[in-house]
C-alpha cells in the first residue's frame, strides 16, 4: 500500500490500557452506548468478551451487529454516538474509549486472520447489489449468511467504496477497508469489478437474472461551483483517491484553497496538508457554527495547522497560461445562529493566491445509475420505506444513495446498519416470493 | 496525639502492627528494614528444622484490574540454619529494644524436641514465642504445622510442653481450616498459652491454567494446595477472631491476622477484639513502607474519636456480633436513590430484577427519553443489593418505622409457644 505522510490519527491502546479499560465498563442493563450505536452493537458484550479473554467472541458480537465494525472503530464520530452516550460522561469521568476496544477486538480478528461467519445453506435464491461500498457489501455479508447467492457490481476496481478509496489514509488506510471486504468475499460472494450499473451492465439484465437487486450506489462526483475557470478545480473525491491510493499529488502546489466546510472538505484540508502544501486554507460561504464537519474533525484541523475564511464564497479561478495563480472570492453576510439566509456584499471581491483549488461542497447524486433502475426519487436521494423497500417491487436501497441531507453527515455506520436492514427485508421477500 | 502503645498479654510493642511470620520476617536484615519504617512488632518465619523449599512458590489471585486481592503459596518454614537466625534474633533487638520480637517455632508433637527448641531459642532476647500450628501444606504431612492445629488436645498438649519451659509469653497461632476455630483456641486456652493468633492460611488451589491444563502455581507441572491469604481472606478471618473473642471458654487475648492491609482493616480487627494485628501479604505486596500510613491512620482516627489510647478500640465491637436468632425481624430498612447523582447505568434494575425482589421500576418521564430509576418502597425487603452494584454510591438505605416494637426470631417463638401452651 502506498506510503502516506504522518501517523495514524487514531492511537492504539496498550495491553495494559485495554485491561484498564475493558475492566472500567460497568457493563450497563440496557445500556446507552448500545442505543446510540446505529446499528446497536452490544457494546457491554464486546467489552466484556476482552475483559474475559474471549477476542474472537468479541469481534463476533461486534461484527455480527456491524459488518463494518472494523472500519467504524476508526471513522464513527464517537462522541456523538456511543461515547457520547456512555454513563461515565460524568464531571468526574471520562466516557469508556468504546471506538479504540473496537479496533482492538476487531484488529485481533483481522491480524489473526480469524473467521467468524460461514455462508448459510443455499436457499437457490440471486441476488444482485449495486455498488460495493459499506452499504453494499453489509447487505452482501447478511444475504450470504441467509443463503442466497449475491454477486456486487462495483464500478471501481476495487471494493470497499468510500472506505477503501474516500476516507483519508491516516483515518483509515485501504487495508482494513479491503479486510472488511476479503470477509464477504470468502462467503462464496461473486464480485464484478469495473462493472457500472447503467453502463456496462444493463439494469435490464439485472432485474430480469436476480431475485432481487440491493441498490448501493453512494453518491457521486462534487457538483460543479459553477464559476468561471472551474476547469481548473480540483474534484476532493478524486482528489483523495488519487492521494490515497498513490501516496502522492503532483502539481498540488504550496498553497492549497479548499473549499466547503464538511468531512469531505476537512479530510481535503488535511491531506494536502500532510502531503507538503506549506498554506491550507479553507473558504465557507456561511460561519463556523453552520460547519456541517465535527467539532473533533474541525479540532483536529486546526491542530494539523490549517486555516479558515468564513463568510465568503468563491467568484472566479484566476490561472495564468493553464495554471492556477489565485482564487478570486465575494464576502457574505449572513447570521451565525444558524438562518440560512445568505447575502452577498457586492464589491468586497478579493482575492486570495494560491496554486491549488479543491472543491468540497458535497457530493452530486447519482441520477444515471438511480433512473436505470427506474425508482422513485426525490431530487436522487431514493425513496424508501422502513424495510429499505423502494417504490419497485423486488428493488431495495441502502446507504449514502438514500441519505436525505439532515443534521449530520453520512456516515459509515449507518450505510452498514441499512444494508443490515435491506439484508433482512430481501431474505422476508425472497422467502415469502 | 494518641497512645498507639500495645500491650499482647505482656508482650509490648510501640503500636498494634506486627509483621506475621513469613518471608518478610526472613532474616535481621529484613526485620530491621522493616523496624526502620516502624512496625511494632515481628513474628520471625518460623524457626525449626530447616526445610527445602519448591520454587514456583506463590502465586496471586487477581481480580479485574487488582492485583493481588488474595495469594496463596507453597512455601514452607524457614530454610535457614538455626544458628544464623539466632544471632540475626539478637543483632536487631539489640538495635531495637523497644520491638517485639516473637519467635514462630515449629517441633514434631513430642515433648522432647519442643523443650529443647524452646530453651535454645530463648537463649536470645525474645519477647515471646508463636506455635505455628497453622502451616496447612508439607509440614502437615510431617506431623507439624496444621496437623497439631486440627486437632484440639494435640494443640492443648504441645501447649503445654511449651509452657512448662518458656520464660516468655506464649502464643498459639491456629488454622482456619477446621470447621469451628473455637475448639482449637479452647485447647490453646486449657495448655496455658497466653494469646492466641489467627488466622494462618486456607487451603487453596490458586487456579488451573487454561492452555496447559496445569495447577497454578505448578512445579514441573504439578502442585499441592497451598495457603490462601490477602484482603480476600479478611471476612473469614474477622468471623474467626470475632467466634474465638466471644467464647467464654476461651477467654485470652488475640493477635488479629489476615487481609489487614490498611489502618482500617486493623481498626475492624481491634473492634471485635483483637489486642494487636500481622501482616503479611500487604507487605510482599507493596513493602514494609505502608506501616507509615497505618501508624498515621490508626492515629488520626483515635484523635477524631477523641480516644487517648488505641486499647480504647479492643472489643468494642465484640457483642455487635451475636446469633441470628437474637436480630431483630423489626426493623425495617428500604433503598432510596438520589436521582441527581444517579448515571442511569441500570445495574441495580437488573441486580434487583434477576436477583432480588423486582422492585426497582425504570419510570419515563418527559418524552425526550428520560428516566428515573425508583424503588417501589412498599415491596422492597430491604436486602442492600442495589447499594453493593450501584457503581456511584447514590443509592441509600433508609430505615423506616414499622410500627412494631423491636422482637427477636428468639422472642417470637418463645411468645407463640406460651400464647399456645
Ligand atoms: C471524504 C469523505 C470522508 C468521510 N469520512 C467519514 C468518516 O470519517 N466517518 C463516517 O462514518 N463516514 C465518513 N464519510 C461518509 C461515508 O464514507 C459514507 O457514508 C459511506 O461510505 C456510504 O456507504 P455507501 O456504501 O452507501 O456508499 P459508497 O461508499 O459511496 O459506495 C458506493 C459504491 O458504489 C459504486 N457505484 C456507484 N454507482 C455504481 C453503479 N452504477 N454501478 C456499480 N457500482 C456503482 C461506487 O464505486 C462505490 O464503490 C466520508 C465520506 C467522504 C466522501
Ligand atoms: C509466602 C508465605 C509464607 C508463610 N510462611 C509462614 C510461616 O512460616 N509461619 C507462619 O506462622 N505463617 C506463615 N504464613 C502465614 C502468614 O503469617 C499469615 O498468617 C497469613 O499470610 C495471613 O495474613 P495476610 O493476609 O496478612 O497475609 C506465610 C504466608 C505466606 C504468604
Ligand atoms: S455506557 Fe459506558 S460503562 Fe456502560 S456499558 Fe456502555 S461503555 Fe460500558
Ligand atoms: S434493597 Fe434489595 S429489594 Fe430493595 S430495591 Fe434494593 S435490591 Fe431491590
Ligand atoms: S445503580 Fe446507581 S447509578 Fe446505576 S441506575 Fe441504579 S441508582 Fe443509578
Amino acid at each position: 500500500m502506498a506510503d502516506f505522510p504522518g501517523k495514524p490519527i487514531q492511537k492504539e491502546l496498550s495491553p495494559l490500557e485495554v485491561s484498564i479499560e475493558a475492566n472500567r465498563c460497568l457493563y450497563c442493563y440496557d445500556a446507552p452506548c448500545t442505543n446510540a450505536c446505529p446499528t446497536h452493537i452490544d457494546v457491554p458484550r464486546f467489552i466484556a468478551q476482552i475483559a474475559d479473554g474471549n477476542l474472537k467472541g468479541s469481534a463476533r458480537t461486534i461484527l455480527e451487529a456491524n459488518a463494518m465494525g472494523a472500519s467504524c472503530a476508526r471513522v464513527c464520530p464517537v462522541e456523538h454516538l456511543c461515547e457520547g452516550a456512555c454513563v461515565y460522561n460524568t464531571e468526574s469521568d471520562t466516557p469508556i474509549r468504546i471506538g479504540d476496544l473496537q479496533r482492538y477486538a476487531t484488529d485481533s480478528a483481522r491480524e489473526g486472520n480469524v473467521k467468524i461467519f460461514t455462508a448459510g445453506t443455499p436457499t437457490g435464491k440471486r441476488v444482485a447489489i449495486v455498488g460495493g461500498g459499506p452499504a453494499g457489501l453489509a447487505a452482501a455479508r447478511d444475504l450470504l449468511r441467509y443463503g442466497h447467492a449475491v454477486t456486487i457490481f462495483e464500478s471501481h476496481d476495487r471494493l470497499g467504496g468510500l472506505n477503501t478509496y474516500g476516507i483519508v489514509p491516516f483515518r483509515l488506510s485501504t487495508d482494513v477497508a479491503l479486510w472488511e471486504a476479503q470477509q464477504v468475499v470468502e462467503l462464496g460472494c461473486e464480485v464484478r469489478t469495473n462493472a457500472r450499473v447503467g453502463e456496462n451492465v444493463a439494469p435490464a439484465t439485472l432485474v430480469a437474472e436476480y431475485d432481487a437487486v440491493v441498490l448501493a450506489c453512494g453518491m457521486g462526483d462534487v457538483p460543479k461551483l459553477g464559476i468561471p475557470g472551474e476547469e481548473h478545480v480540483w474534484d476532493a473525491l478524486e482528489f483523495i483517491e488519487r492521494a490515497k491510493t498513490t501516496g502522492a499529488a503532483p502539481g498540488l502546489g504550496n498553497r492549497v484553497a479548499v473549499i466547503g466546510a464538511g468531512n469531505t472538505a476537512i479530510d481535503a484540508l488535511t491531506c494536502s496538508k500532510r502531503l507538503g502544501a506549506e498554506r491550507v486554507t479553507m473558504y465557507y460561504r456561511r460561519g463556523e457554527k453552520q460547519m456541517s464537519a465535527y467539532q473533533f474533525e474541525y479540532d483536529f484541523a486546526k491542530e494539523e495547522g490549517i486555516e479558515f475564511r468564513f463568510f465568503c464564497a468563491p467568484k472566479r479561478v484566476l490561472a495564468d497560461a493553464g495554471a492556477v495563480v489565485g482564487l478570486e472570492l465575494v464576502r457574505t453576510r449572513g447570521s451565525n445562529n444558524g438562518s440560512p439566509r445568505l447575502e452577498i456584499i457586492e464589491g468586497s471581491e478579493f482575492v486570495e493566491p494560491c496554486d491549488t483549488i479543491i472543491s468540497a461542497i458535497g457530493q452530486s447524486r447519482l441520477l444515471n445509475s438511480i433512473d436505470a433502475l427506474g425508482v422513485e426519487h426525490d431530487g436522487g436521494v431514493v425513496r424508501v420505506d422502513d424495510a429499505m423497500r423502494t417504490s419497485r417491487a423486488g428493488v431495495f436501497a441502502a446507504g449514502d444513495c438514500i441519505f436525505a441531507k439532515g443534521e449530520r453527515e453520512a456516515m459509515v455506520v449507518e450505510a452498514a446498519q441499512q444494508g443490515k436492514l435491506a439484508a433482512a427485508s430481501v431474505n422476508e421477500y425472497l422467502g415469502s416470493g | 496525639m494518641a497512645d498507639l502503645a500495645s500491650n499482647l498479654a505482656g508482650i509490648k510493642s510501640p503500636n498494634p502492627f506486627w509483621l506475621a511470620s513469613a518471608p518478610p520476617t526472613n532474616s535481621g536484615y529484613q526485620v530491621a528494614r522493616a523496624f526502620e519504617q516502624g512496625w511494632g512488632g515481628a513474628v520471625w518465619k518460623t524457626l525449626g528444622t530447616p526445610i527445602v523449599n519448591v520454587t514456583s512458590r506463590f502465586a496471586g489471585f487477581n481480580y479485574r484490574e487488582h492485583r493481588m486481592v488474595g495469594m496463596n503459596n507453597i512455601e514452607l518454614i524457614t530454610d535457614r540454619p538455626l544458628e544464623d537466625n539466632l544471632r540475626e534474633i539478637a543483632e536487631v533487638k539489640k538495635q531495637f529494644p523497644d520491638r517485639a520480637i516473637i519467635a514462630s517455632l515449629m517441633e514434631v508433637c513430642e515433648q522432647k524436641p519442643w523443650h529443647e527448641l524452646v530453651k535454645r531459642v530463648q537463649e536470645v532476647d525474645i519477647d515471646g514465642f508463636e506455635l505455628n500450628f497453622g502451616c496447612p501444606h508439607g509440614m502437615s504431612e510431617r506431623g507439624m504445622g496444621a496437623a497439631v492445629g486440627q486437632h484440639p488436645d494435640l494443640i492443648e498438649r504441645v501447649a503445654a510442653y511449651v509452657k512448662e519451659v518458656a520464660r516468655v509469653p506464649v502464643i498459639v497461632k491456629l488454622t482456619p481450616n477446621v470447621t469451628d476455630v473455637r475448639f482449637s483456641a479452647r485447647g490453646a486456652a486449657r495448655g496455658g498459652a497466653d494469646a492466641i493468633s489467627l488466622i494462618n492460611t486456607i487451603n487453596s488451589v490458586m487456579g488451573v491454567d487454561l492452555d496447559t491444563w496445569n495447577p497454578i502455581p505448578h512445579v514441573d507441572g504439578k502442585s499441592s494446595h497451598g495457603g490462601y491469604c490477602g484482603p480476600a481472606v479478611k471476612p473469614i478471618a474477622l468471623n474467626m477472631v470475632s467466634d474465638c473473642a466471644r467464647d467464654p471458654e476461651v477467654n485470652i487475648p488475640i493477635s488479629g491476622i489476615g487481609g489487614v492491609e490498611t489502618w482500617r482493616d486493623a481498626v475492624e480487627f481491634l473492634l471485635l477484639g483483637a489486642t494487636n494485628v500481622q501482616v503479611c501479604t500487604a507487605v510482599m505486596h507493596s513493602g514494609f513502607r505502608i506501616v507509615r500510613e497505618m501508624i498515621d491512620g490508626l492515629s488520626d482516627y483515635l484523635d477524631s474519636k477523641g480516644l487517648r489510647s488505641v486499647n480504647e478500640l479492643v472489643g468494642k465491637s465484640r457483642n455487635t456480633i451475636t446469633t441470628w436468632e437474637n436480630l431483630n425481624l423489626n426493623y425495617k430498612i428500604v433503598a432510596e436513590i438520589d436521582q441527581s447523582r444517579c448515571i442511569h447505568c441500570n445495574k441495580c434494575y437488573i441486580a434487583c430484577e434477576d436477583a432480588a425482589h423486582q422492585c426497582i421500576d425504570r419510570v419515563r418521564h418527559g418524552n425526550n427519553g428520560a428516566y428515573d430509576l425508583v424503588v417501589d418502597a412498599e415491596h422492597c425487603v430491604g436486602c442492600n443489593l442495589c447499594v453493593m452494584v450501584c457503581p456511584v454510591d447514590c443509592i441509600d438505605m433508609v430505615r423506616v418505622d414499622s410500627g412494631v416494637p423491636a422482637q427477636s426470631w428468639k422472642e417470637r417463638s418463645a411468645a407463640a409457644v406460651s400464647t399456645s401452651g
